[in-house]
């Protein structure tokens, strides 16, 4: 190596180190975050969930509410009214305006393929891990809240006041926003979501939409599934059939 | 035109102290607000889950549209080479860099955590426009920082045509960096129509206008200097067009709206029967802050009448807050439409409520307050206001 270094080389070089620094510390940030996980998340798997509104009951839903709430820890909030209190799961009950159908469902992030809070958060706070779920890294979110402009399900709240008795897999904190992660804390150690669990019947299937043997992918072959606003394109991972 | 003498204010009377200080209470008291919203969260504001966006960005969008469009005023001088507004160049500068700056003001403190503003400004997103803004709005500072400064020193005096045409384009971007904030969310049915950055690109033009008419008329006032017929009674007749600009970009931005069927129901909300926002939709934006300033600005018994067109310009500003009350607050309440062809009978839907809460407010005013310090501040500093805009100074050609 007898050449000198040029500017050229100067800036090639310090560049790529820049850049291999940068994504060692993205990787541990995400690392950090995703807890207990030892397998680096792949894109070969993708997390999902098929709810059967004909087949789910109104006290089921309420049990998801509680469950998700004792799960993460939310609910508590002693000074947040009416809409400002969080509800990172909620029931609807929704009436066909031409048969006069009434279904009843919950309604949580929709974990989308292409979704719109990604894409606004200024950050990079809101983001996608490879196996499709949609998490805010709470280390990076400001709390500008345009994730929540650009939601189309309302699936996101925003922290209004001071927490205490926090769960220590779910850190939250006040002027930040939060939603479902399809209880990526126990996801990571191959369990399931705390609100699939609540359910005692087969109205909420969780798993692998990839996977061809599992049942999530084999019910959604066999049976009319909808996703909410398909017409917006954003490839959820939640579906629901019966509605 | 070389004649032009710029020099800074006196400000040594009791009135330009206590404007200063008078300004200096409200910005206190908005960063009283900001700690006191801060300190306890949000819950202490009327903004929740549904209106996550309330009076503090109505204020600091407001200020930022008008920021960028206080700059034409320079603009019309250097890129459009009109020698009428060439000593009014520094002063719309000015205006356009403090308005920003309380825009900003407004905008960072209402954060859920303005403490990481360092986030934001070292971990960008590229598909975001708030991440573009971020560097839409600090170039603003940057670019038309240079311009005044070729614009002050004589040497570099050549080079303020180019500079100013950097700064025209910049502008321009910025607004549409603005609307676009709106333009590209889908979840909501008031919002995602491209129209939205054209429209906030004329509505800028608007509101900048007004605060600098308003600024320019209240300095030479108060100074004793001499301001002409002739510059005033152009910005006036400019200030018309820049309205009725706006309302034909409200007019096809609605009627396109209610072509849809997917819309009408919000376009219905706003026209027809949303409540308050209908009111303030007709009566705020369209009547006092549209129709009214044009009758002002054009009817034969008030034009050229200096008091009409401040207050001309005061309704503009009036009107634009209200304006911006109804797309931001207004497109926020009307539900999103969950389920198309389904009702949502219970768990999400209704018009969310909003009433704002007095720290939100104070913070807005405060933004307002900085921008106006930092122009009073500023003109005293250096050389910004021409010391004659009679006439003869200003337009040779003027026939008097």
């Amino acid at each position: 190596m007898s050449k000198t270094l040029n500017r050229r080389d100067f800036i090639k070089t310090t560049s790529a180190t820049t850049i291999g620094v940068a994504t060692i510390a993205n990787g541990i940030t995400l690392t950090t975050f995703a807890g207990t996980n030892k397998t680096p998340v792949t894109n070969e798997k993708r997390w999902g969930m098929l709810i059967d509104t004909n087949k789910l009951s109104e006290i089921d839903i309420d049990g998801m509410v509680s469950a998700c709430k004792k799960e993460q820890g939310w609910g508590s909030e002693v000074h947040s009214t009416g809409n400002q209190k969080p509800g990172w799961i909620k029931k609807l009950k929704v009436k066909d305006k031409a048969t006069g159908k009434v279904s009843n469902l919950a309604l949580m992030c929709q974990h989308c393929e292409e979704p719109p809070c990604v894409d606004v958060c200024p950050t990079n706070a809101s983001m996608k891990r490879e196996d499709g779920i949609v998490l805010v890294d709470k280390h990076l979110c400001i709390g500008c809240r345009y994730c929540m402009m650009a939601c189309p399900y309302d699936a996101r709240s925003f922290v209004h006041e001071t927490l205490s008795n926090q769960k220590e897999h779910m850190p939250r904190g006040k002027g930040t926003v939060e939603s479902c992660t399809m209880c990526v804390h126990k996801i990571d150690k191959g369990e399931v979501p705390a609100c699939v669990t609540s359910v005692n019947s087969d109205a909420v299937i969780f798993g692998d939409l990839y996977d061809a043997s599992s049942k999530i992918n084999q019910t959604l072959k066999t049976i009319q599934s909808a996703q909410i606003r398909a017409d917006l394109n954003l490839n959820t991972g939640v579906r629901y059939s019966g509605l | 035109m070389s004649n032009i003498r710029f020099e800074q204010i006196e400000g040594k009377i009791l009135g330009f102290y206590a404007l200063i200080a008078g300004l200096g209470i409200l910005v206190l008291a908005a960063l009283g607000s900001v700690y006191y919203m801060e300190h306890h969260g949000h819950f202490v504001t009327g903004m929740n889950n549904r209106i996550v966006w309330g009076m503090p960005h109505v204020f600091a969008l407001f200020l930022i549209a008008a920021a960028s469009g206080a700059l034409n005023v320079a603009s019309i001088s250097s890129v459009f080479n009109k020698k009428l507004y060439k000593p009014l160049s520094r002063l719309s500068g000015l205006v356009a860099l403090s308005l920003l700056a309380g825009g900003l003001m407004v905008l960072v403190l209402d954060l859920g955590r303005p403490d990481r503003l360092i986030v934001a400004m070292t971990e960008y997103n590229f598909k975001s426009i708030f991440a573009w803004n971020i560097i839409l709005y600090n170039g603003f500072f940057v670019v038309v920082a240079v311009y005044l400064w070729m614009m002050f020193e004589r040497r570099m005096n050549r080079f303020s045509r180019k500079a100013g045409l950097v700064a025209f384009g910049w502008r321009l971007i910025l607004t549409t960096g603005t609307g676009s904030i709106f333009g590209f969310l889908v979840a909501k049915q008031a919002y995602d129509a491209v129209i939205m950055a054209p429209m906030f690109i004329i509505m800028s033009f608007a509101f900048g206008l007004a605060f600098f008419i308003l600024i320019l008329m209240a300095s030479y006032q108060w100074t004793n200097r001499p301001l002409g017929d002739a510059v005033v009674n152009r910005l006036s007749n400019l200030l018309g067009v820049f309205v009725a600009a706006v309302m034909y970009f409200v007019a096809v931005y609605h009627l396109g709206n209610l072509y849809l069927a997917e819309n009408t129901g919000v376009e219905n909300f706003i026209l027809f029967d949303g409540g308050i926002y209908t009111k303030l939709f007709w009566y705020g934006q369209i009547i006092l802050g549209e129709l009214i300033p044009m009758a002002l600005i054009y009817h034969p018994a008030t034009k050229g009448n200096r008091s009409t067109l401040g207050l001309a310009s005061v309704l503009i500003i009036i009107g634009g807050l209200i304006q911006l009350y109804v797309i931001i607050i207004g497109g926020q309440a009307y539900p999103m439409e969950l389920f198309p062809g389904k009702e949502i009978l219970e768990g999400y839907g209704g018009v969310a409520q909003y009433s704002t809460s007095l720290p939100e407010m104070s913070l807005g005013v405060g933004g307002v307050a900085l921008a106006i310090i930092a122009v009073t501040f500023l003109v005293k500093l250096l050389a910004f206001l021409p010391e004659s805009l009679a006439d003869d100074v200003d337009d040779p050609h003027h026939k008097g």
